[in-house]
């Protein structure tokens, strides 16, 4: 965890060589393919986002979409109304994330365990409610839908070859900056918190603040994400906010094994494919599919989602 | 023992310029008075033991002075600056460490990060968002490791290590930020006898002036380690002193050997 | 009369029936984890279980007899699958809190799906009981008889729960599990059996406030996740464990849903989060919790 060169320069080749692959992506696959991997994509850095809140913070949210709908909304917006830059509305989308995971977190992370974990479930139904209810802004239930192609460097982001390459690009960055953080002394401390909050209490650390910080850079890039859904999908609706992506975000987190965010990106992987394809070809049951998988991964992972999302066992 | 009567206002540092000290500490739990008027003064480069019977009010008094709990009356000062009201995480910053009696370590961690978490307040910025190269960490927890016994093996994962090595790398974790006022909390519980001795050596070898408080219900360990100790008993102090007043006292000597009436020992009275 | 009293009686009285239909919901929850540190979020698909049993037998029209077996399917279906879940998670028992909690979760996305290919993905309407179906006059204002119904319902079950809690040994057994579980299992309580109990009574409970909210309501899917959440806000505001912090939190949400929207219509929203953040402040374990208790 503290510098040890061996193995960053080994994360660093088989990341390259795992972007690589991605990026060739576009050249050898079915159109169709390769929208389902831009949505594995992005669902993949939401997950990486939350793995850096309960795998490494300790903090089981399950609220997480809230974040990431703010980030769609935001970029959404702001390419129908006010510029159709990619990188104007991937900042707002960051920014939107980081704000409301603050407002919410200054509540939220006060609390520990499952009673966070109910305060976080909670927030986010009401953030989609009020997508719901925000007409004017939001388009109620309906939605933002009819937003113009992005533009990058001039061009504008048609087809799904563009906006795959757009998303890889974006998502490797963040996927790197989350990396750097998680194996930064924050990082480190972070850990600390999840292992034993007491004691760092006892070593000096403001708990508080870190959790705060933590939450807010999870909303943040759960933002980005969602900033990038939007440009994928040039529509943004309540269903974004919810429970609906805030599970299976979770799932994707349980799945991968917390803590090492690569984890996160295979349990992404693991979920989009079983819900949305999987499930489909079974008669469009994805849900059903899914809530089997949760109960087969907490059975037969012993220890497995406990030690991976660390909440505080009691003694005895 | 400070007259009941006395206010918070009223109450002055009883040491001037020691390390750490209280007046008049007192916590209650509902009905139960677990500290009741509790002065104490740690001078620099203190060796002073807590002892007495279970339930005597140890455990919290250390819970208070550490701040994981806030008193009912009286005040703490640190330095001379009073932090009756400061959070377990300021007076950590401000120079307290402690263990405590059950391992408390990061168990997903490897010994030598265990250390670099708490090094690192003191040498480096614990919130820095990039990665370092770790080495005045990696350095500390090195040369901490081989002070406590546990020389080379900065890399093995907590979780593996015996009971006997987790006390010493508590005792290590404790040291790493340099604490002017350590507070270990039965730092011998569950040694064997060789662990305990190497313990006591360990505890010689600790800088002058740092101030130590420790609780230990290992008497042997006390006597010689100790150079003062308080003996508390339904969290009252029932005597304080070097350690053979302590050893020679009829009031300890009746507390524990209950050569004295009976009534005497439940109510706390000195016979 | 005051004017605006006259305009928003209407509203008080939506947010009573709401409140008490709430707490019926909530108390359950709020016990369970309270004596077991297990959040049960299978409990909204427990409420909108018991609402499709009174769409499927009773239905839109229905008669006493059909409305009153509607309430007897929900209770034993409820109570079964309350006796299930306590089995499927006590397995779990050893592991973290959050395993239960996520097992719950699972077998709520299943038994939301199995309610979906049921009963179809449509939004249905769910009459009063004759007798209850008609409206009484209020100030001027016509009332539903069934809302007023609701009400004396849910202060007449409100107050049995408290005698229960307060009056009886089986509401002292709760009691002192809430606050020292590890003493009352020293003590030699079958854990397991309070356990069963507790989750049954609870989800009982529950399929039966959908059962009686299902002419209020309505039933469709995705109504679980929506009154989960309330009940949620409900514990979380009044405490966990405590019978009269769920009462309270629910008549308070229950005024904020009905009150709140009527008034403010979409910043609602807004009044139920600012509640929630303003109690966790002032109180972080709930205006009725229990500061000391074991759990974080």
């Amino acid at each position: 965890m503290i510098g040890r060169p061996g193995s960053a320069a080994t994360t660093a080749a088989v990341a390259a060589a795992v972007v690589l692959a991605l990026a060739a992506a576009p050249l050898v696959l079915a159109p169709y393919a390769v929208t389902v991997l831009t949505r594995i994509l992005v669902f993949a850095l939401l997950a990486m986002s939350l793995d850096l809140l309960v795998g490494i913070t300790g903090l089981p949210s399950l609220g997480h979409g809230a974040y990431f709908g703010a980030g769609a909304y935001a970029a959404g917006w702001v390419t129908l109304h006010a510029s159709p830059s990619g990188p104007v509305a991937l900042l707002v989308a960051l920014t939107a994330g980081g704000l409301v995971a603050a407002a919410a977190g200054c509540v939220a992370v006060r609390a520990r365990g499952i009673f966070f974990l109910m305060l976080t479930l909670a927030i986010g139904e009401i953030v989609q409610q009020l997508a719901e209810s925000w007409h004017e802004v939001t388009g109620g239930s309906n939605g933002l839908y009819g937003i113009p192609a992005a533009r990058v460097g001039g061009a504008a982001l048609v087809g799904d070859q563009a906006v795959h390459w757009w998303v890889l690009a974006v998502a490797a960055t963040a996927a790197a900056g989350l990396w750097l953080l998680a194996s930064s002394p924050f990082g480190h401390a972070l850990r600390g918190i999840r292992d034993n909050e007491a004691r760092m209490r006892a070593l000096g650390y403001r708990v508080y603040g870190y959790k705060l910080a933590a939450f807010v850079v999870a909303g943040a890039v759960a933002g980005l994400a969602g900033g990038l859904l939007s440009a994928q999908q040039r529509l943004v609706t309540p269903a974004e906010l919810g429970l609906g992506t805030s599970i299976p975000a979770l799932l994707a987190v349980t799945i991968g094994g917390a803590g090492t965010l690569w984890g996160a990106c295979v349990g992404a992987a693991v979920v989009v494919l079983v819900r949305d394809h999987l499930g489909a070809s079974l008669g469009g049951h994805g849900s059903l599919l899914l809530g089997a998988v949760f109960v087969a991964v907490v059975y037969l992972l012993p220890g497995g989602a406990a030690r991976a999302l660390s909440m505080p066992r009691r003694r005895g | 023992m400070t007259d009941a009567g006395m206010t918070d206002a009223a109450m002055t540092e009883p040491g001037k310029g020691a390390a750490l000290s209280c007046a008049g500490l007192s916590r209650e739990f509902g009905a139960v008075r677990a500290v009741d008027g509790v002065d104490l003064t740690l001078p620099a480069g203190a060796r002073h033991a807590l002892i007495g019977p279970n339930g005597a009010g140890k455990s919290t008094i250390f819970r208070l002075l550490a701040g994981g709990l806030r008193p009912g009356a009286g005040r703490i000062w640190l330095d001379g600056a009073d932090i009756t009201r400061s959070s377990e995480a300021r007076r950590a910053r401000l120079g307290i460490g402690q263990t405590f009696q059950h391992s408390s370590l990061f168990l997903s961690m490897s010994a030598g990060d265990n250390i670099a978490l708490a090094a690192r307040r003191r040498l480096g910025r614990p919130w820095w968002p990039l990665p370092t190269s770790g080495r005045a960490e990696r350095e500390r927890a090195d040369q901490l490791l081989a002070e406590v016994g546990l020389a080379g093996r900065a890399a093995a994962p907590v979780a593996l290590l015996s009971h006997g090595e987790r006390r010493q790398l508590e005792l290590a974790v404790a040291l790493a930020s340099r604490p002017r006022v350590l507070l270990l909390d039965e730092p011998a519980a569950g040694l064997s006898p060789a662990e305990s001795a190497r313990l006591a050596a360990l505890v010689g070898e600790l800088p002058a002036d740092v101030a130590l408080l420790f609780v230990e219900h290992d008497l042997d360990l006390v006597f010689r380690l100790a150079t003062r100790v308080t003996v508390m008993h339904l969290g009252r102090v029932l005597v304080s002193g070097t350690p053979a007043e302590v050893r020679g006292s009829a009031e300890v000597q009746a507390a524990y050997l209950g050569t004295g009436a009976r009534e005497d020992l439940f109510t706390g009275r000195a016979t | 009369m005051p004017a605006w009293l006259d305009t928003h009686l209407v509203s008080v009285l939506n947010g009573l029936a709401i409140g008490f239909l709430l707490f019926i919901l909530a108390v359950g929850l709020s016990l369970v984890f309270g004596m077991m540190d297990v959040l049960n979020l299978a409990h909204g698909v427990l409420f909108l279980t018991g609402g499709y049993m009174a769409w499927a037998i009773a239905g839109e029209h229905p008669s006493w007899l059909g409305f009153a077996g509607a309430l007897a399917a929900a209770a034993v279906v409820g109570s079964l699958a309350g006796v299930g879940l306590s089995l499927a998670t006590e397995r779990l028992a050893r592991r973290s809190h959050l395993d239960q909690a996520l097992l719950t979760l699972g077998l709520a996305l299943i038994a939301a799906d199995a309610l979906s290919v049921m009963f179809g993905d449509d939004v249905h309407a769910v009459g009063p009981p004759p007798g209850l179906d008609g409206s009484v006059s209020i100030l001027g204002s016509a009332y539903p008889v069934y809302r007023l119904a609701i009400i004396a319902v849910g202060a007449a079950l409100a107050a049995a729960v408290h005698r229960i809690v307060e009056r009886t040994a089986l509401g002292a057994l709760v009691r002192a599990t809430v606050a020292d579980r590890q003493m009352v299992s020293a003590v030699g309580i079958d854990d397991r059996r309070v356990r069963v109990a507790v989750f049954g009574i609870g989800s009982l409970l529950a399929a039966v406030a959908g059962a009686l909210g299902a002419p209020i309501y309505g039933v469709r899917p995705g109504l679980d996740a929506t009154v989960l959440v309330l009940a949620l806000v409900v514990v979380v505001i009044g405490g966990l464990g405590s019978v009269r912090g769920a009462l309270v939190g629910a008549l308070v949400i229950g005024q904020i849903e009905t009150l709140g929207r009527s008034l403010l219509s979409d910043l609602a929203s807004f009044v139920l989060f600012g509640a929630l953040a303003l109690v966790l402040v002032v109180r972080p374990h709930g205006l009725f919790g229990d500061p000391s208790g074991t759990r974080s």
